[in-house]
């Protein structure tokens, strides 16, 4: 069983490729049978490999499989190749499960749909590309995934492209994410021309072989880091996720819990050689992460759509695993990582729920009271939303303060203070949300409020499976002072990772964990007072502050400012080359020799006098003058 | 024996009258008869060479010439036919068509 770990990747291909090609003629039933089971196939192929790494000794190398030569040109070689390390397996088994259970949800969810199959073969085609970038064991074919997961976010995103929201904000996500990327080729062409070699292994023992000298290390790891930033969300990159939420729902928490945006983080474990070799890229990721996690959650703050709420929480979650990385703690940033994929997967379901409920209502404002109505969806939401904001021995504790615990014993107290005011803003939108969407009076039309019912059996049992996952997965990675060998999940990982990060005495380490539970009961407790006791508090506070309301509600107005920088220069710039160049030199110069044939032809015309006598006078002195030439 | 010159000076004058011919008639058949008159002053040309150098080619490009003619004689008769069905008319000064 598991030597067939390369199987993983390629059974949602191919059940992709089926659906593509037959999807229409299967039926229903069958579509998400087939999807459903080729992601079970690979979960349970990814568990099998899984176990074998448990059990192999600790010498022997991970497996890894070739399948097929692709590139070999000179010294460069890049292949169809797979490897099943520790790192792998992690996010493999995160990627199939989460993903297993969105495809189980989606059958319900997209019950009335009419590109049934289409969705199901995106949704494979999806898993297919992440998993090829989890499992590639070069740089190259990991850049395959890498694009192949932007073509399928911008597929998803824009599903309903009749919606010119959702086809719009389709091409946002493609175009934003093109910009990193084009960042993240430089880095792969600049590392082919120094090492020679795309192999993963090979890259991450370069700066230590000293084939990249320490500037090119920092160079190279910054530019994959932007490539990252475009991906997972990041600061100056992440516009391009709140906007996602036109998609599906399903297809939000795939692409915000087990794929897509993990896939940086994901790369950045990967390339930690590279990382651990630069404190400056190392500083660099933890500070774009620390401020982005801040900066997000300050947005989610007045969101009023709940979905846009989850986005922002994403991007600010995935700013403190990119902390975790950039402070040397990668394995507390891929835990955060796999924690979040459950937590983050859950509340987006449970939103999706929600939605389905009112029958697609996504502003809260017209939510409320839904907390009888909604007897599954709203404890494992609440489980949820305790997961995230860190109350103690839910999952989201222990990632959560592992990695503020890396930051704060890495001597980096400004990073420590971002991540604990983080945590703070985290539990206060959270608990916004549920108070707003859950508690109080309903405040929807009469008519809307009619219909609403609990979501059916096949959407409510992943929530239930994933509740139970954001509530007890943590107990893999307990912090040290549980006993010196609690971290399973951290010992797991020992050596697929440069991994530098330092730990405090236990001692210490419950006096910040006591610190990061006070800080998310301050944000449940002031959420409560605002969205609860005395509801007026918000409104009072827009009106005292109406500068900083505007700021956060108009989300910095970063999208503006893109737009006026960016975007409308550029379009600005392509017009005016349109006009001076297209118009004027490549289509006058069409028109120009068009224009001379015709004139040619007009002259021509003089000779044409249409009787027969001339064109044989003209063919006697032809053959005159022909054999004239002859005879002399 | 007749001297080749003798074949040879007959043979130009008659393409010298077809030619002449050609371009001073004005209808189509006639001008059409003055194309064969050419074409039989060619052959005669090639067969009065063909029998002092002794070799066969020359009398087998004449055959070829005949029949190639004969196959033009059908179908420019017909175009001919064809042609005054539709205007009434084969005086090639009427014919103008072409006229760019």
């Amino acid at each position: 069983m598991a030597g067939l770990f390369w199987l993983i990747p390629l059974i949602p291909g191919a059940s992709s490729l089926v659906l593509l090609l037959a999807g229409r003629r299967l039926g229903r039933s069958r579509v998400a049978a087939l999807a459903s089971g080729a992601v079970l196939a690979s979960l349970l192929l990814s568990i099998a490999g899984l176990l074998a790494l448990l059990g192999r000794g600790a010498e022997a190398a991970a497996p890894s499989k070739m399948l097929l030569p692709w590139i070999a040109s000179g010294s460069f070689e890049a292949s169809l190749a797979f490897r099943f390390d520790e790192l792998a397996a992690v996010m493999s088994l995160v990627v199939t499960g989460v993903g297993f259970l969105i495809h189980v949800y989606s059958a319900g969810y997209m019950a009335g749909d009419e590109g049934y199959a289409r969705y199901f073969a995106f949704l494979n085609l999806f898993t297919f590309f992440m998993l090829i970038l989890v499992l590639a064991s070069d740089i190259v074919l990991m850049f395959v995934g890498w694009e192949g997961v932007g073509l399928c976010s911008y597929l998803l995103i824009g599903f309903w492209f009749d919606r010119p929201a959702a086809s719009k904000a389709g091409l946002k996500a493609f175009l934003v994410n093109r910009v990193g990327d084009a960042a993240f080729i430089v880095a792969i062409l600049i590392l082919l021309s120094t090492v020679g070699s795309a192999g993963l292994a090979a890259i991450n023992a370069a700066p230590a072989a000293g084939l990249l000298s320490p500037g090119l290390v920092t160079l190279v790891a910054i530019l994959f880091f932007v490539g990252a930033t475009g991906k997972s969300a990041q600061i100056p990159l992440y516009v391009w996720l709140p906007d996602a939420m036109e998609g599906p729902t399903p297809v939000s928490a795939l692409i915000h819990a087990a794929t897509m945006v993990t896939a940086g983080v994901y790369m950045v474990c990967r390339l930690s050689g590279l990382y651990a070799a630069s404190v400056a890229a190392s500083s660099v990721v933890a500070w774009v992460g620390a401020l982005t996690a801040v900066f997000a959650a300050t947005m989610a703050l007045v969101q009023n759509d709940i979905k846009r709420v989850l986005a922002y929480s994403t991007i600010s979650q995935i700013g403190y695993m990119f902390l975790g990385c950039g402070v040397g703690a990668y394995a507390a940033g891929l835990f955060h990582l796999v924690t979040h994929a459950f937590f983050k997967s859950l509340l987006f379901l449970a939103a999706g729920s929600v939605i389905h409920a009112l029958g697609g209502e996504q502003d809260m404002r017209r939510m409320g009271g839904l907390r009888k109505r909604l007897p599954v969806t709203f404890p494992v939401f609440l489980i949820g939303a305790l997961a995230i904001s860190g109350i103690p021995f839910l999952s989201g504790f222990f990632s959560k303060d592992a990695i503020l615990t890396a930051a704060y014993a890495g001597g980096r107290y400004v990073l420590y203070g971002l991540g604990l005011a983080g945590a703070a803003l985290t539990a206060f939108y959270m608990f916004r949300l549920i108070y707003l969407a859950f508690y109080g009076v309903a405040r929807g039309t009469p008519e809307a409020e009619r219909p609403i019912h609990e979501s059916p059996r096949v959407m409510t049992a992943p929530l239930v499976v994933l509740a139970v996952f954001s509530a007890l997965a943590g107990f893999v990675g307990l912090p040290a002072y549980f006993g010196r060998r609690a971290d399973l999940f951290g010992r797991f990982l020992e050596g697929a990772t440069a991994e530098a990060a330092r730990h405090p005495a236990p001692s210490i380490e419950v006096v910040l964990a006591a610190a990061a539970v006070l800080s998310a009961l301050l944000g449940l407790g002031l959420a409560f007072v605002f969205y609860r006791r005395s509801p007026d508090i918000p409104g009072r506070l827009t009106l005292r502050f109406p500068a900083v309301y505007r700021l956060l509600v108009g989300k910095y107005f970063v999208d503006e400012a893109y737009e006026a920088v960016v975007v409308r220069p550029l379009v600005r710039g392509s017009e005016r080359i349109h006009e001076r160049f297209d118009l004027a030199v490549i289509d006058g110069a069409l028109d120009g020799s068009a224009a001379a044939a015709g004139l040619a032809g007009k002259g021509l015309n003089v000779l044409q006098s249409g009787l027969l006598r001339d064109y044989a006078l003209a063919f006697l002195l032809g053959a005159v003058i022909f054999l004239g030439f002859l005879l002399i | 024996m007749i001297p080749p010159a003798a074949f040879f000076i007959l043979a130009a004058l008659l393409f010298v009258l077809g030619v002449v011919a050609f371009f001073v008639k004005k209808d189509l058949l006639t001008q059409f008869m003055a194309v064969e008159v050419m074409l039989n002053a060619g052959n005669l040309a090639f067969l009065a060479l063909s029998r002092p150098a002794g070799r066969p080619d020359g009398q087998a490009v004449v055959l070829f010439v005949i029949t190639v003619a004969a196959a033009e004689a059908v179908i420019g008769l017909a175009i001919i036919v064809l042609v005054f069905r539709q205007r009434k008319s084969i005086r090639t000064d009427d014919l103008k068509g072409l006229k760019g």
